[in-house]
């Protein structure tokens, strides 16, 4: 079977998000970049799907030309092939990404086969569109659900269950079909040697995006006002707890 | 005169807190050029739902009827369903919660009207091109303030962020139900399979969640962990640290990429409280922060703290909840 | 937030294992009032001790450092918190087994157990190493992994409980404030803090924190490499943290070190990457630490493959992937070697910086004892930050050296290497005529100095000097020193001294002052040339040098290129409160030219019309002598053991007195001779010590036989000490010793250089009774003596002339026999000819 995951290229922040003075953008120059715990974990499945099913899987982003390295370090985990859809600028919205991506979809298949199966992250760790998955399938006319954490694919189908609060829902879509994927799908290995090196020599297809203009755009970024708070030390170690206690009853859960 | 038109969801007869939430919003959209303030629901809709929309200020509401439309109705068709009543309604604004069901929803809804859509907003102002938003980005760690630009402004609204107010006058709440079109092959991401959680009260919604993290040390240092939440009624959560070490599965996982709670209270044992898991348990109403750093972020973010080792504590505390349970 | 005390004895910064470590010693040395701040949380602040692999390797060419981890080694042991793994590096080149074979010498000098091993017994030791490219392995059972943050922690813990430590971390230091060059107080963001010491033990962020004081610390942040492997099965398999020895790649700068189920792969192989101090990222913008940023896989790539090709199933271990990689910050300095001690430029504020995990504890006990005593047990003269020249602090060179020093880390570094980069900044001012000399230069205090000269090379023929067969040997020496040598025995040398240090001192307190701190007699008629050491507190060598009487209240201290930082602050920090004596550094004001050999009275009296007889000039004495329009001060002294002058000119008129000297000294066969001939030819064959090679703080005058006849009356610093160390027998006697055969089973003949141990005819190690290990500590041709010449401490029963000894070197053995016992040269000892 044919795999496409699409990922995204995005900042790896400590404990406080800095901004650059203008508030345009996080500030980089200390970060390093990687992908979304839900990606990692769609690109661990496309590369278990392959072992399992055979064929082939693609990583694609669009994103500036660094985020090459973003589809190397999939490609080290196992993934077969990379696609960039090459931009520089500002951020793109998510209507035109998932143009973009649909773009680029139907240029692949033309050249190598339909993909039966699209793993995108359930959102991304920074814009947290929650929607590019589904724009994309709807797009191409494929089922989608989101927040998936277990895929099976049986003869023509795929078998996904869907994270809901109280549990699991199973969804049967007929392939071709597209998954938003949450993280808890797998535990995503780390890259091999190996597999980095030969990641380095890896061939990234470059697909030329065309943007069209989205309609939401970014004026800036602000960080929340911090409400300090003051603690209160209860007390230490087993000693405090009876005060811990005294605030169960308290907040009536005893 | 302008329509806002808010997908509210509800359940055992009440609005879903974030649908009041949402409402709370919207009406800030509709109060300063006295337009309508309409819903759409999918479901059953009684009286006293619609008592609580009229105090919320709803002018109208429409019920989504259609056989398809169930409790396991898939988000395509409910986005259908609301595409049909906006070519009807004409709003000028269409909003819901982003939760569990509004945000695939609205990204459907989005799809295909091929709308922009705002996910995650915490505020919302008309200008004279468009509309002024803030949303969030990071998990909520950060907001950035944006322009849309399109015919009909599509938003979910982040859970949590703003205060349901009821309205200052009651709106009328007239029933207008609504009967779609909706094509069998949107039925396709229907679930044929429900699981319901073994282990009974969900971490999402517990009232209280007792976490462990680096500092449990061990998967048997949860057990603990275990027996106060069936003591207590609650749930057990983890950071993603004791996720990794494979401590605990990934369905306890509190944080950006897990489960967001917001219990009356956050036992964190041992948890130093990076943005990732913070963001996940912020919302909570007292954080309790058992840890051997004082400075430890989630310490000084919590509301009370212990301090030292909580292998001393939790044993404890333990104790202490039986005797209270017992006397 | 607590507030910090509003007064502390000394408050230090950094909570890494350096300040940790020196709050604990100097409670134990009775200190109270200790502040220990740092802006991160305990008990892993963010600091580079936080992500350090902790890992030791005891065994270093040179003293200081050998002994700072050994006695760190020592603490971290009876701390409870070293494990022993051994460790090997391999050599896959034989170049590298040559430089195993050198560490098994440097090993033996220090007493550190060693091997070398086969590839056979490698794979003994580690199984999963590709032996086929490995030609053998130098073993050091020893090599121990440590727990640096524990250890921190027991330190501080050991303070807190003597009650003298309150500890803040998460506290930011905003501002050091100062007052007539002192420091006075540390300003936080929870309060100021009054004191009379401040230690910067803040690692990368050390520039930064001095600066705020005006102080300079003269390092750089760096990139250091690091990825985790795992997991692995086999390294899980031992269920423990470390249980294979450590092995060091040395050929391609990479370390690989178990680390639990994973293993730890570290290089020093990439492009250097440097940072700014002011560019660090804060605790809480960075995503890991502020010292772990985002490691850049471009610059690792090449060296995963050196460590696949030494590891390569181990490290391709079906599901073994990369679980952790970083970026790790580092300090380099531009020498390599740690920054310790007051800062020159301020009072109270002491640096301890650009410190190994394997010197941690080490560095903590010298701290306090240099703070408490004003002397260190160890000797750290090469660490003390005292030791640069104002150009080497600039942040200029800082970065040119780091970036060439960085892959040095685990390089084959000669003893005599040279600096590439930043070369030519200080230039003598006949510069211009040692080039066209074809001067090979070495550096020397930050100047250019002629080490020989390649206009000469006729000279080796015409003295049938021999080469060294040795590219090692040979390397950084060239017989055209030696051929130099004898042609200033012969005739006449004359010698760019430009890199001298020059100090004035003036005023009417200034013999009473300079009396004070040396050990000589300075109440001595002007004109009158006074060789001196300098003690420190419990006798010692602080320096060595020559003061000069030019008036009754007016000396000049004349002392080496390399010694002018810690001389110039020792002499400052001596000066009398009253302002009765001012000390003025005039090294960059005046040049001087050696003029020495059997014709340097001819050549003088052609270009001077002063009495240069030896009745009218005779020796040890100076005076200022006009020589063609410039006034000169003649100083009649010799390094080099024959008859001259060392003339001093000002800077501007150096180049003149060097084309006069030359114009009159050529019919007299003048030669230009380097410093490879004053340093060390010369030097060696005259018994001459050397600051830092045969004297150091370990080490006093009657032991190194530099003793006077007579004590002054005059109080001076170590006086007590000196006169102590004169009662009592030597615990170890420097000797001059020559090499007898040079013949080495390997081929050629060898030539030892310094650090080689000396050891009984039986093969046996020496060590002095008070433990201090017996090891060559300068070595040269002595051309006119016909031997290669070694410096060196022996116990007294060793110390005779006649006794025969060993030299180890290369991982071979020479015989050696002592030429002299006492202060007298092999050559001349009776010193005819510079007094005749």
């Amino acid at each position: 079977m044919r795999l496409l995951v699409c990922v995204k290229r995005v900042p790896a922040p400590g404990a406080k998000i800095t901004l650059t003075p203008d508030g345009s953008e996080v500030d980089t120059t200390h970060l390093g970049f990687t992908v979304s715990p839900h990606e990692e974990c769609a690109v661990e499945e496309a590369v278990r799907l392959v072992a399992a099913h055979g064929g082939s899987s693609t990583v694609l982003t669009l994103g500036p030309l660094a985020a090459e390295d973003q589809l190397r370090n999939a490609i080290a985990m196992g993934i077969d092939h990379g696609t960039l859809l090459p931009m520089e600028g500002p951020e793109w919205d998510a209507r035109a990404v998932a143009g973009a991506i649909v773009d680029a979809v139907r240029v692949l298949e033309e050249d190598d086969g339909r993909f039966d199966l699209m793993l995108f992250g359930n959102e991304s760790a920074d814009a947290g569109n929650h929607q590019v998955a589904v724009r994309v399938a709807h797009a191409l006319g494929r089922p989608v659900v989101d927040g998936v954490k277990g895929i099976e694919v049986t003869d023509g189908e795929v078998a996904l269950r869907r994270a809901v609060a109280d549990g699991h829902t199973v969804h049967h879509l007929p392939l071709p079909a597209v998954a938003a994927v949450k993280e808890g799908l797998n535990l995503p290995r780390y890259p091999a040697m190996r597999g980095r090196l030969m990641a380095k020599k890896a061939t990234i297809r470059h697909v030329e995006p065309r943007h069209r203009e989205g309609g939401l755009r970014r004026l800036r970024l602000r960080a929340p006002e911090q409400q300090r708070t003051e603690t209160t030390v209860l007390g230490t170690g087993a000693a405090a707890a009876p005060a811990v206690a005294d605030i169960l009853e308290e907040v009536g859960l005893l | 005169m302008s329509t806002v038109l808010v997908l509210v969801e509800h359940t055992d007869g009440e609005l879903a807190r974030t649908s009041r939430e949402t409402l709370t919003l919207a009406r800030n959209l509709t109060e300063p050029v006295e337009g309508h303030l309409e819903v759409a629901a999918v479901g059953t809709w009684s009286d006293e739902l619609r008592k609580e929309a009229a105090a919320f200020g709803v002018t109208a509401v429409h019920t989504l009827e259609h056989e398809l439309l169930d409790a396991d109705a898939p988000p395509a068709a409910v986005a259908e369903a609301v595409r049909q009543l906006m070519g009807v309604v004409t709003p000028s604004v269409v909003l819901g919660a982003a939760s569990e069901r509004g945000t695939p929803s609205f990204a459907h809804l989005a799809a295909r009207t091929d709308l922009p859509l705002a996910a995650n907003c915490t505020a919302v102002e008309t200008v004279d091109d468009g509309w002024e938003l803030t949303r969030l980005r990071w998990g909520g760690v950060l907001y950035e303030d944006a322009h849309l630009d399109a015919e009909v402004a599509l938003l979910t609204v982040a859970p949590h962020q703003i205060a349901a107010v009821p309205a200052t006058m009651p709106g009328p709440a007239e029933l207008e139900p609504f009967t779609p079109e909706l094509d069998e092959a949107l039925t396709v991401a229907r679930p044929v399979a429900r699981e319901a959680l073994s282990g009974g009260i969900s971490l999402a919604t517990a009232p209280v969640v007792l976490a462990g993290g680096r500092g449990m040390g061990s998967a048997e240092a949860f057990a603990v962990l275990e027996e106060l939440a069936s003591l207590l009624g609650g749930a057990v959560g983890c950071s993603r640290v004791a996720t990794n070490a494979g401590w605990r599965s990934h369905n306890d996982q509190v944080g950006q990429t897990g489960t967001r709670v917001a219990p009356d209270l956050y036992l964190a044992c041992g948890i130093s409280g990076a943005t990732q898991h913070w963001v996940g348990c912020m919302n909570a109403k007292r954080i309790v922060a058992v840890n051997t750093d004082a400075e430890a972020p989630m310490v000084t973010r919590a509301h009370e703290a212990v301090l030292g080792d909580l292998h001393e504590f939790l044993p404890a505390l333990l104790e202490e909840v039986r005797s209270r349970k017992g006397g | 937030m607590s507030d910090v005390p509003s007064h502390a004895s000394a408050v230090i910064i950094g909570a890494g294992i350096v300040g940790n470590s020196i709050v604990g010693h100097l409670a134990e040395k009775g200190w109270t009032e200790l502040v220990l701040l740092d802006k991160g949380p305990l008990p892993d602040p963010g600091g580079s001790t936080g992500h350090a692999s902790n890992f030791i390797f005891p065994v270093d060419h040179g003293k200081e450092i050998a002994h700072l981890t050994l006695d760190s080694q020592r603490q971290y042991e009876e701390m409870g918190v070293q494990t022993t793994t051994g460790g090997l590096e391999i050599a896959r080149t034989p170049e590298r087994m040559e430089e195993l074979r050198r560490r098994m010498a440097s090993a033996r000098t220090w007493g550190i157990e060693a091997e070398l091993l086969t590839p056979e017994e490698v794979a003994e030791l580690v199984p999963f190493v590709d032996t086929s490219i490995v030609l053998g392995a130098f073993h050091t059972p020893s090599v121990s992994v440590v727990d640096s943050l524990q250890a921190g922690t027991i330190m501080r813990q050991r303070a807190l409980d003597a009650g003298a430590l309150t500890i803040s971390a998460n506290t930011e230091v905003l501002d050091l404030e100062t007052d007539r060059g002192r420091v006075t107080a540390v300003v936080t963001d929870r309060g100021r803090i009054e004191c009379e010491y401040v230690v910067v033990a803040c690692g990368v962020w050390s520039p930064r924190i001095a600066a705020m004081a005006g102080a300079n610390i003269p390092l750089t942040p760096a990139v250091h490499q690091m990825i985790d492997v795992g997991p692995i099965p086999l390294l899980e398999r031992t269920r423990s943290e470390i249980a294979y020895p450590i092995v060091r790649d040395m050929d391609t700068n990479m370390y690989e070190r178990q680390n639990g189920g994973d293993m730890e792969v570290g290089s020093y192989a990439h492009r250097p990457i440097l940072h700014e101090p002011d560019e660090i990222p804060s605790i809480e913008a960075a995503q890991l630490s502020p010292t772990q940023l985002p490691f850049t896989q471009d610059d690792f790539d090449p060296q995963m493959e050196d460590a696949l090709e030494l590891m390569p199933e181990l490290l391709d271990t079906p599901g073994a992937g990369i679980k952790h990689a970083i970026n790790g910050l580092l300090s380099l300095t531009p020498d390599g070697a740690p920054l310790l001690g007051e800062t020159p430029e301020v009072r109270g504020l002491w640096s301890a910086a650009a410190v190994w995990i394997k010197e941690g504890p080490g560095v903590g006990r010298v701290m306090a004892e240099w703070m408490t005593d004003g002397v260190t047990s160890i000797d750290v003269h090469g660490a003390d930050i005292a030791r640069f020249t104002p150009n080497q602090r600039t942040n200029h060179h800082v970065a040119a050296r780091a970036n060439e020093g960085f892959n040095k880390t685990y390089g084959i570094v000669h003893p005599h290497e040279q600096w590439e980069s930043d070369r030519f900044v200080r230039l003598a001012p006949m510069h211009h005529r040692t080039r066209s000399l074809d001067a090979v230069y070495f550096e020397a205090g930050g100047w250019e100095r002629p080490q020989w000269y390649e206009a000469n090379a006729d000279l080796v023929g015409e003295y049938g000097v021999a080469d060294r067969p040795h590219e090692w040997d040979r390397r950084w020496w060239s017989p055209i020193i030696t051929a130099e040598h004898l042609a200033m025995r012969d005739r006449a040398a004359m010698i760019d001294l430009t890199a001298f240090s020059i100090f004035e001192v003036q005023g009417a307190g200034a013999c009473e002052y300079l009396d004070g701190v040396t050990v000589a007699n300075m109440d001595r008629p002007p004109g009158r040339i006074i060789y001196t050491p300098v003690l420190t507190p419990d006798g010692g060598f602080r320096s060595d040098l020559t003061v000069v009487r030019l008036d009754w209240d007016r000396y000049r201290i004349i002392t080496g290129g390399a010694d002018w930082g810690r001389d110039l602050k020792w002499f400052t920090d001596h000066l009398p409160a009253d302002g009765s004596a001012h000390l003025s550094d005039v090294t960059s004001a005046w040049t001087t030219v050696g003029l020495w050999g059997p014709q340097a009275r001819r050549i003088a009296s052609e270009v001077t019309s002063a009495d240069v007889s030896n009745e009218g000039f005779p020796f040890g004495t100076a005076r200022w002598a006009e020589i063609d329009g410039i006034r000169a001060l003649m100083v009649r002294i010799s390094y080099v053991g024959d008859l001259g002058w060392e003339i001093h000119a000002p800077v501007e008129q150096g180049q003149r007195l060097w084309d006069v000297l030359w114009e009159a000294g050529r019919p007299h066969g003048v030669v230009a001779a380097g410093g490879g001939v004053y340093g060390t030819t010369g030097r060696l064959e005259k018994g001459f010590r050397l600051m830092g090679a045969e004297l150091d703080g370990e080490y006093d005058p009657v032991e190194a036989g530099l003793a006077f006849p007579k004590v002054k009356r005059a109080d001076f610093v170590g006086k007590d000490a000196y006169l102590k160390a004169r009662e009592n027998e030597p615990a170890a006697v420097m000797c001059s010793m020559t090499v007898e055969d040079h013949s080495s089973a390997s081929g050629p003949d060898r030539y030892p250089m310094a650090g080689s141990p000396l050891l009984t005819t039986a093969g046996e190690r020496l060590e002095d009774p008070l433990g201090r290990p017996c090891f060559v500590t300068s070595s040269g041709t002595g051309p006119s003596v016909g031997k290669h010449l070694l410096l060196g401490y022996l116990p007294p029963e060793q110390a005779r002339v006649g006794q025969e000894l060993l030299v180890e070197y290369m991982g071979e053995r020479y015989p050696v026999l002592v030429g002299s016992a006492s202060r007298k040269g092999l050559f001349d000892p009776d010193d005819a000819r510079m007094k005749a």
